[in-house]
């Protein structure tokens, strides 16, 4: 009887696992940097420059639109407007329509979503199908693969390149080559993914850089998926360009914003899509039959966060103009660390990140837990353990077939606050010292 | 550049400015035929939701429709959500898969509705609502070519992310009882058949879905029932996903049983659940799946590549709520069972209205939602022509007429089934008196 039964319960194991359980569109995008690094840097006691958030808090009248929506009324705790709390893509519509020029309608032209990252999920599944190519320049915010690959497309790189070898200080100095870009478009070409400013970079593209793309896309009738989640966050006075807002590209751009990094609450998960209503519909159908709504409080408060930036753009008091000063010092502040300890930064333009070249720094890894990955992960993986330093491998922002030439940068996030910025200073100094 | 290619340029400028001037709205903008929507999402563009929820956020109407509570969420949840926003790194990213404090709530609770241990990292994921638990399960699980069990009526989206997903929806209604001696009806006389379910389970078929409480008709699956589910699932060995947002809305004489804890299927059984429901915070939209870590892995890996975090905010009042009810569990002052008391009063006088104007409601076992047959209203809708099924046509006419809303029930079934369902509407009860007052003064001067 007992025979029987084990008999039984090995024929039922078997069974399980003899179908493949999982759909093959999730086959080769299971690893992830962020599960990998977030969990280390939660297992060890670090300085956390890794993952991009702040580690200060967002701005105190954007804490009090959340708690005054929390108190608010009973609708703010139930389903809102699927496509986006009315109120929040009222504004959205009036605030961006003065800076892209055109006018916005907010209702047809704005999908909410959660964070910028659900929008970029809504892009791709409304308008990438199996075999079309997806242009992607390097180094890349990591998610645009997978998600390209999830929707059967296939990612077509296009390299930035320090513009000398040796010496590239700043990430101007990171640039397309007009040919090798114009020579990746196609007739299976569906879009192109831009990000500016960029991650992990910093790079922020000029006009004529837009324009180059632009023309691309023109020319060969391409959708541009514009990123510009880091959009406020523009130092040394470089000017932060809309492609959208170019000749002919409204009405084949769609534009991706972040709530939480425009508000320092990451947390909070409220991003949208802008663009020409009959692309935006195909992203709404998308939404609809996967998560349908976002969440009401939060959007309730980004709404009153762009009323009170719209009254106060330009004016000292915005804090589209306070936050960038602020990181501005930061940003000089770790570049300088670096620099002094031998390590290489590349200055970004904008957002919120520092790559830098870590060729010069000998150290003995050997951690047999991490033999075999690439040299960059390695590395962060021993600054994480042994000096209590948390940073991210750049090689994981380039593609499969590249990675290997970019294992020598590490990325370091800088909107923190002095306090951590001094301790990740002193981490290094120690280190530097102890050679 | 030549002088050519220059002018070339210049006047395909030229051109797409005239275009911009002449065509300043997006409607009037020359669309490429390139940019149209994937395969994918072809035909799923309609919803029910976007047809009826814009006509009822009209003050004037009574909105018995999509099913939301227009009471308010317990205090101590609001407070929650009031005192996480106030701590500086809950308003920043949490870990992907579920913050650390909620899925060891939920582990906690649910270890002890399932009785086993519940691991909170590997066999739990936090979602956008039980909707976005749906669509990772479909995701990460369906594949191209996949059959998928439908039981009618069913929550409408399960049509559409099986279609997403690439797969065929296989449609199985439930059917009424015959042989009733009295004339009220119970969604327990809402039965499938034995015989025809198992003659849908075919070798391609990858998932049953099944909905306890079922929305809208309210049927909370029987033990036998769920049994006769499980042993096809075994058979043929298929997966099973169970959407139980309703679960603590179970009235009395009922029980809410969880198929994952029958006999060999835990294996091959996601659980949904929703926080909107159990807490009557909708807005919030977070859910969970439960499952063995051989299946939540693959909708942990959805989730890192479509939104790849939950609001953390949200997450951790969702945990200091559970942490509270769950030292509360089985007496009248958790939460979980006292809005069901609270539930079953209103479903009861929902019910007494209808049958007060002779109308057949559908006593619901658990649940928000009330479905009544509103053939014995005799409502002459031939004016508004051919093209919709009755229920449809009734919505319209009564959100118009009488300024009452409520559901289609043929939303949440099949084009074959539709006749046997389109003299149904469906009634959300979870509202305040004054609500329920002003639907009753309606309903009992209809005629006038």
């Amino acid at each position: 009887m007992t025979v029987c039964l084990l008999i039984k319960l090995a024929v039922i194991l078997v069974l399980i696992m003899s179908r493949q359980l999982h759909a093959r569109r999730i086959e080769g995008v299971d690893k992830n940097i962020w599960v990998e690094f977030t969990q280390l840097a939660a297992d060890y006691q670090v300085v956390n420059l890794g993952q991009g958030f702040p580690d200060f808090s967002p701005p105190s009248y954007i804490q009090e639109a959340f708690c005054k929506a929390v108190n608010g009324g009973c609708s703010m705790h139930q389903y809102t407007r699927a496509f986006g709390h009315p109120p929040l893509v009222t504004i959205l519509a009036k605030f961006f329509s003065k800076v892209v020029g055109h006018d916005i309608d907010a209702f047809e032209d704005i999908l909410v979503t959660v964070g910028a990252y659900q929008a970029l999920f809504c892009t791709f599944q409304a308008l990438v199908n199996e075999g079309d190519e997806v242009i992607i320049i390097e180094p890349f915010f990591d998610c645009y693969q997978p998600m390209v690959k999830m929707a059967g497309g296939k990612a077509v790189y296009v390299p930035l390149r320090p513009v000398s070898r040796g010496k590239a200080l700043t990430s101007a100095d990171w640039v397309l080559s007009s040919e090798e870009l114009a020579s990746k478009f196609n007739s299976r070409t569906k879009a192109i993914v831009i990000n500016t400013p960029n991650n992990p970079l910093g790079k922020v593209y000029k006009r004529e850089e837009l324009q180059l793309i632009a023309d691309l896309c023109i020319k060969h009738d391409v959708v541009c998926i514009s990123d510009e989640v880091y959009e406020w966050l523009t130092y040394d006075g470089a000017k932060h360009v809309k492609i959208a807002s170019l000749p002919g590209m409204w009405e084949r751009t769609v534009t991706i914003g972040s709530g939480g990094k425009t508000f320092s609450a990451t947390g909070w998960k409220v991003g949208w899509a802008i663009g020409a209503g009959h692309i935006l519909k195909h992203l709404k159908t998308v939404h609809q039959n996967s998560v349908y709504h976002c969440a009401t409080a939060a959007q309730e408060a980004v709404a009153v966060g762009f009323q009170r930036e719209y009254e106060h753009f330009g004016t000292p008091e915005s804090y589209f103009l306070q936050l960038p000063e602020r990181l501005q010092h930061k940003r000089e502040k770790l570049a300088a660390c670096l620099e002094s300890v031998g390590l290489q930064p590349v200055l970004p333009e904008g957002g919120y990140f520092m790559i830098a070249d870590i060729s010069s720094v000998k150290v003995d890894l050997n951690d047999p837990s991490t033999q075999g990955e690439p040299y960059d992960y390695r590395f962060v993986k021993w600054l994480i353990k042994e000096k209590g330093l948390a940073t991210i491998p750049v090689s994981a922002f380039y593609s499969p077939e590249h990675s290997k030439d970019f294992e020598n940068y590490i990325r370091f996030c800088f909107v923190k606050e002095d306090s951590t910025l001094s301790s990740a200073e002193a981490i290094l100094r120690n280190w530097s010292n102890g050679k | 550049m030549n002088l050519t290619h220059r002018s070339i340029r210049s006047v395909c400028h030229f051109i797409n400015i005239n275009c911009l001037r002449n065509f300043s709205s997006s409607k009037g903008i020359m669309t490429s035929s390139r940019h149209t929507n994937s395969k994918r999402i072809e035909g799923l563009d309609k919803n029910v939701w976007v047809a009826f929820t814009s006509v009822a956020a009209d003050p004037t109407i009574v909105n018995l429709g999509q099913g939301f509570p227009d009471i308010p969420p317990p205090a101590y949840v609001k407070e929650g959500l009031a005192n996480a926003a106030a701590v500086d790194k809950l308003n920043q990213y949490t870990r992907g898969f579920g913050h650390p404090a909620l899925v060891k709530a939920l582990s906690q609770v649910y270890g002890k509705v399932y009785g086993q241990q519940i691991d909170p990292f590997k066999e739990i994921l936090v979602t956008v609502g039980g909707y976005g638990s749906l669509f990772s399960a479909m995701q990460g699980l369906v594949e191209v070519g996949d059959e998928v069990i439908i039981i009618e009526p069913f929550f409408d989206c399960y049509v559409p992310m099986v279609r997403m997903a690439g797969a065929k929806p296989i449609l199985i209604p439930l059917r009424v009882k015959c042989n009733k001696k009295t004339n009220i009806v119970s969604s327990a006389d809402w039965v499938l058949d034995p015989a025809e379910l198992a003659s849908k389970f075919t070798s391609k078929t990858k998932a049953i879905i099944i909905n306890t409480p079922n929305n809208p008709i309210g049927k909370i699956f029987t033990r036998d029932e769920l049994q006769m589910i499980a042993d096809l699932c075994i058979k043929h060995d298929t997966l099973c996903i169970s959407d139980e947002v309703y679960e603590w809305l179970i009235y009395k004489g009922h029980q809410h049983i969880k198929i994952a804890t029958l006999p060999g299927m835990w294996d091959r059984t996601i659980t949904i659940s929703s926080a909107g429901k159990t807490f009557s915070v909708t807005g919030w939209k977070l859910g969970w799946s439960i499952g063995p870590e051989h299946l939540i892995k693959h909708l942990q890996t959805v989730m890192q590549n479509t939104l790849y975090t939950c609001p953390t905010p949200l997450q951790e009042a969702v945990a200091q709520g559970l942490l509270r009810d769950y030292e509360l569990m089985g007496q009248p002052d958790c939460y979980f069972s006292s809005l069901a008391v609270e539930l079953e009063g209103k479903r009861d006088r929902m019910a007494a209205i209808l049958q007060d104007v002779g109308m057949s409601p559908i006593i619901p076992e658990g649940g928000y939602f009330m479905c009544v047959d509103v053939t014995s209203l005799n409502q002459d809708l031939s004016h508004m022509g051919d093209d919709e099924p009755y229920d449809y046509k009734f919505v319209k006419w009564m959100i118009k007429e009488k300024k009452l809303a409520a559901i289609p029930v043929t939303a949440f079934c099949g084009d074959a089934s539709k006749k046997q369902f389109e003299k149904y509407i469906r009634l959300c009860f979870i509202k305040k008196d004054s609500t329920l007052d002003a639907a009753e003064a309606i309903l009992k001067n209809w005629n006038s």
